[in-house]
């Protein structure tokens, strides 16, 4: 694997594992991911206005036993903690792929806040975090993420750095 | 008409469709007049019943209805263009629309105002958009079902609620009912 097929290497593991259904709010760091799956029979991306209507859609997937993974950036965090509690309360196994802004290295003051109130955000919510800082972590991440969502049942956030994506440059 | 007697009138019309009920008052209602397993009532986060409806439509096969509201609309108004640009033909939308937040005290909202959700649903692209009068609901659903084709229902009804127990069975218990009754089904 290398730098520039991740992407690609990340989604047969999804596949692979049952994934048919990738809610998304567009981020730089879910571009390829999206890309891919667009290129490929059987799978479905769904563009999402907002992050907390891609955990409903996740939600409503598990009701029938489908499998799906919401992508978004780390900002989009902020905008789904009251529907977390649904995912809590219900017990939906949900797995996020959130792709980080305002960490390692970021130069925009402005997305500090919340990209460093991702991780408190995520564990008040009963989401495991699981933070991936390079690339030999991200497949093992994957699969434990994947483990821990569709076999045993709970929610997990697998975090993309900035130390494994890279801080955008201005 | 209010929403107990409009959600009255299609129950005889609901067959085998799985069921998503919007939080508060619609789900309470809905869980006395016909409590059915392929029923998943919301009992918190408002704003997601559509959406949940969904991504069960794009999950499988069978048809979908999400009972959806105005007040909860609005609060997740992103849906609207999310349903009219992923087309799943299995799945309806209907909400009730009473023009107020009836869980919380019947304040209004701008549904009932100058807002048309129908017409804001046609403006995001949603192809097939029903307005119709509360009389005309079961009606319209059932040409809806009957289409084959992903409708969105605005059925504009008066305000007001009926005293119905709360729904006691925990979430967790609901979401595992449903899901085995889907079991059930496809097995």
């Amino acid at each position: 694997m290398t730098e520039t097929n991740w992407s690609k290497q990340l989604l047969e593991t999804f596949v692979d594992a049952g994934v048919t259904l990738f809610p998304y709010v567009p981020d730089a760091g879910n571009k390829r991911l999206i890309e891919h799956v667009n290129e490929k029979n059987g799978i479905t991306s769904v563009l999402l206005t907002t992050e907390e209507e891609g955990i409903a859609v996740a939600a409503g997937a598990d009701l029938v036993g489908g499998k799906a993974v919401v992508c978004m950036q780390s900002s989009g965090v902020g905008n789904i903690p009251n529907f977390l509690s649904f995912v809590k309360g219900g017990r939906f196994p949900v797995l996020m792929m959130v792709t980080m802004r305002g960490d390692y290295g970021e130069e925009n003051p402005w997305q500090y806040p919340m990209g460093q109130a991702v991780e408190p955000i995520l564990t008040a919510m009963g989401v495991q975090v699981m933070k991936v800082d390079s690339l030999e972590e991200l497949m093992p991440a994957a699969r434990a993420a994947l483990s821990a969502v569709f076999v045993a049942g709970t929610s997990v956030a697998l975090v993309l750095t900035q130390r494994f994506l890279g801080a955008k440059k201005f | 008409m209010i929403r107990n007697e409009v959600l009255k009138s299609i129950v005889p019309v609901i067959t085998d469709e799985l069921v998503i009920c919007n939080i508060g008052s619609p789900s309470q209602e809905l869980f006395s007049l016909d409590d059915q397993p392929s029923n998943f009532y919301m009992l918190g986060t408002m704003g997601l019943c559509s959406s949940i409806g969904l991504g069960l439509a794009l999950s499988q096969r069978e048809k979908v209805i999400a009972i959806d509201g105005d007040g909860s609309v609005l609060t997740n108004l992103g849906t609207l263009p999310t349903i009219a640009n992923n087309v799943a033909d299995n799945f309806i939308l209907l909400i009730i629309d009473n023009g107020s937040y009836g869980s919380t005290g019947d304040q209004p909202t701008y549904a009932g105002m100058k807002t048309s959700l129908a017409a804001v649903a046609e403006a995001c692209g949603c192809d097939h958009v029903v307005e119709c009068q509360a009389e005309d609901t079961a009606e319209e659903l059932k040409k809806a079902l009957a289409a084959d084709q992903m409708t969105i229902i605005v059925c504009k009804c008066q305000s007001g609620n009926v005293k119905v127990p709360v729904i006691t069975m925990n979430p967790v218990v609901i979401g595992d009912r449903f899901m085995k009754e889907v079991q059930k089904r496809n097995a």
